[in-house]
């Protein structure tokens, strides 16, 4: 035991630098904040720029037309509108529920050395430049079939999403405390009733938390697209055709010498951003409503409601 | 066949023609002989034997780290989960071994119920949804059937009461005590010939735990209870048996007032008497 002598030392000790410990709070507050401004200004700016530029460009035509001659500034980008929503539906099919599993897999039943091999590949994959993933699907599927689709352009973009699913639903089911499983297990359910009932839906937030990241980051994925669905100005009439996407769009109209086509580009960077910001809270709240700890169904429950549910 | 399309008969049925019986011993619900249970080579529990008779409540006492929890656990086939662990030893229920090959543990797991040390409700589950959990994920859909249990599992629990209004309210907005409850109806609401419980009433306050007490007087009536305490006090009013251990080994198993009033053993008597631990 400490004597009662030394024990005043002790806490003579803890009393001196009080205004130093202060300070020095007072630096790490100020850099921290600092750190988040420099974070936020270049975010901020690029938003800004996208905003200011875009808007002049947005009109009912520009956002249903097909593209019109090149220069004319007429048209629009009605088939990149759709190519985009179309290919990011076509991937989360494939790549959501591999990547879910694989996620489920590796974190529930992985302990063992196949399991660690997945892992190791799939971390890899998930560093892969974007463009090898698009030969990839290029060489076995356009070239095989003969010609660009919508289903090469899903292939090369679910094989960017389901790594990041897979890292991000194995991190959150990793995160649900075992003695849920425990309880499940203790009241005689097998181990993938414990796993798709209890620990999945434990995870909810985390699991959508990943697949929106994965979407946000095909959603602007131009380099795998030019290698499999290539682009086109006519909407949408067959899955084994060409397709348009916003990004190759923008990509196409950035590297026109028209001023109107850069407007045009402009406004085709913010239709992306504005859709990948609906995806992302539409899907939010739909999915994580019921928890009640999202800001709308918060509102709801009390304001609208009257505090019942 | 999935799991999800068994139905509490057909589990019966099953039963018969998978396990084959050996000699049953009418007095003993459950039999443990010589369990030894390792983590990653290092003896946690050693040749541990106890016998469980039929609507008994025996307790576990023993200082922390004594290996209570994980003799307890041996009862479940609770340590399935974990790969360090390794069970020696027999445990049978009904003369049936638990630890055999050709079976399944979840058939057993069905007929033993267990309350953790602490609550663990299914968290996006609401109050009705946890009780149910485990009849409803083995396939019984029947909304009479879970009605009815969820009222008789609740009464059982104590907590039919407080919460009979808002059955539908999820379970993490209960007080931990609820909570616990809770744990307790989902366990009887699988209707479980015996219940193991882990310290259920360390998180709780003293009108909670007294209720907890309560409730398992009550359930001993039906029920074979094996309760892990580290409360003396709790073990003489609960209990019919009560096993002391210390360091991985079983020191004294005998009836509770005997144990406590007359110990035959150096360390269970200091234990009792408060001298260490």
């Amino acid at each position: 035991m400490t004597s009662t002598q030394k024990r005043l030392e002790y806490r003579m000790m803890f009393k001196q630098n009080v205004e130093k410990r202060l300070l020095v709070d007072k630096i790490v507050r100020i850099i921290v904040f600092s750190c988040v401004i420099i974070a936020i200004i270049p975010l901020g700016s690029i938003l800004a720029e996208i905003f200011k530029n875009g808007t002049a460009a947005i009109s009912y035509e520009f956002l249903t037309a097909t593209p019109g001659a090149i220069g004319t500034g007429e048209g629009g980008i009605g088939p990149a509108i759709q190519g985009t929503l179309i290919i990011i539906g076509m991937s989360s099919l494939i790549g959501i529920p591999i990547g879910v599993l694989s996620g489920v897999f590796l974190s529930e039943f992985g302990e063992n050395r196949l399991a660690q091999i997945v892992r190791f590949f799939n971390d890899v994959f998930m560093e892969f430049p974007s463009i090898v993933l698009g030969i990839f699907a290029f060489l076995i599927i356009v070239l095989v079939l003969g010609h660009f689709s919508i289903w090469a352009g899903a292939f090369a973009l679910s094989l960017i999403m389901f790594p990041i699913i897979a890292r991000t639903t194995e991190e959150s089911l990793k995160m649900v405390p075992m003695t849920y499983r425990e309880a499940g297990l203790s009241l005689g359910l097998r181990r993938w009733v414990i796993t798709m009932r209890i620990v999945l839906a434990s995870a909810k937030s985390g699991l959508i938390t990943g697949i929106l990241l994965s979407v946000a980051r095909i959603g602007g994925e131009t380099a795998p697209l030019i290698m499999t669905i290539l682009g086109s100005s006519q909407f949408f009439h067959s899955f084994d055709a060409p397709m348009d996407a916003l990004p190759l769009r923008i990509w196409r109209l950035s590297l026109l010498p028209y001023d109107s086509a850069q407007l045009q580009g402009w406004g085709s960077a913010m239709v992306l951003i504005i859709i990948i910001l609906a995806i992302n809270i539409g899907v939010r709240y739909f999915f994580l409503r019921k928890r009640g700890s999202g800001m709308f169904s918060r509102l709801i429950r009390q304001k609208i409601l009257g505090g019942k549910r | 066949m999935t799991a999800l399309s068994i139905r509490p008969q057909e589990v019966e049925a099953n039963r018969d023609s998978v396990f084959k019986p050996e000699v049953i011993d009418e007095k003993y619900k459950m039999i443990a002989e010589n369990v030894t249970v390792t983590y990653g080579g290092i003896p946690a529990i050693k040749n541990v034997s106890m016998k469980f008779k039929e609507r008994t409540v025996t307790a576990l006492i023993g200082p922390s780290g004594c290996g209570k929890t994980t003799f307890l656990r041996c009862l479940n086939r609770m340590h399935d989960m974990i790969k360090s662990a390794k069970v020696v030893g027999k445990v049978t229920i009904d003369g049936i071994d638990l630890y055999s090959k050709d079976i399944d543990p979840i058939y057993h797991r069905r007929k033993v119920g267990m309350v953790f040390q602490k609550p663990n409700p299914f968290p996006t589950m609401s109050i009705y949804d946890n009780v149910t959990a485990g009849l409803r994920l083995n396939g019984v859909r029947d909304r009479k059937i879970l009605d009815e249990i969820v009222e008789d599992s609740l009464k059982m629990a104590y907590l039919w009461d407080e919460v009979k209004n808002d059955l539908k309210k999820p379970a993490l907005e209960l007080s931990g005590g609820q909570q616990q409850r809770v744990c307790i109806a989902r366990a009887l609401a699988i209707q479980p010939e015996v219940l193991l419980m882990d310290e259920p009433a360390s998180a709780l306050d003293p009108i909670a735990t007294q209720k907890i007490e309560e409730t398992i007087t009550e359930l001993k009536k039906e029920f074979t209870i094996i309760i892990v305490t580290h409360n003396m006090q709790q073990a003489v009013r609960v209990s019919d048996y009560t096993g002391f251990m210390y360091l991985g080994d079983l020191i004294e198993f005998r009836e509770t007032k005997k144990l406590f009033t007359d110990p035959k053993n150096e360390l269970t008597a200091k234990y009792v008497q408060g001298q260490f631990g």
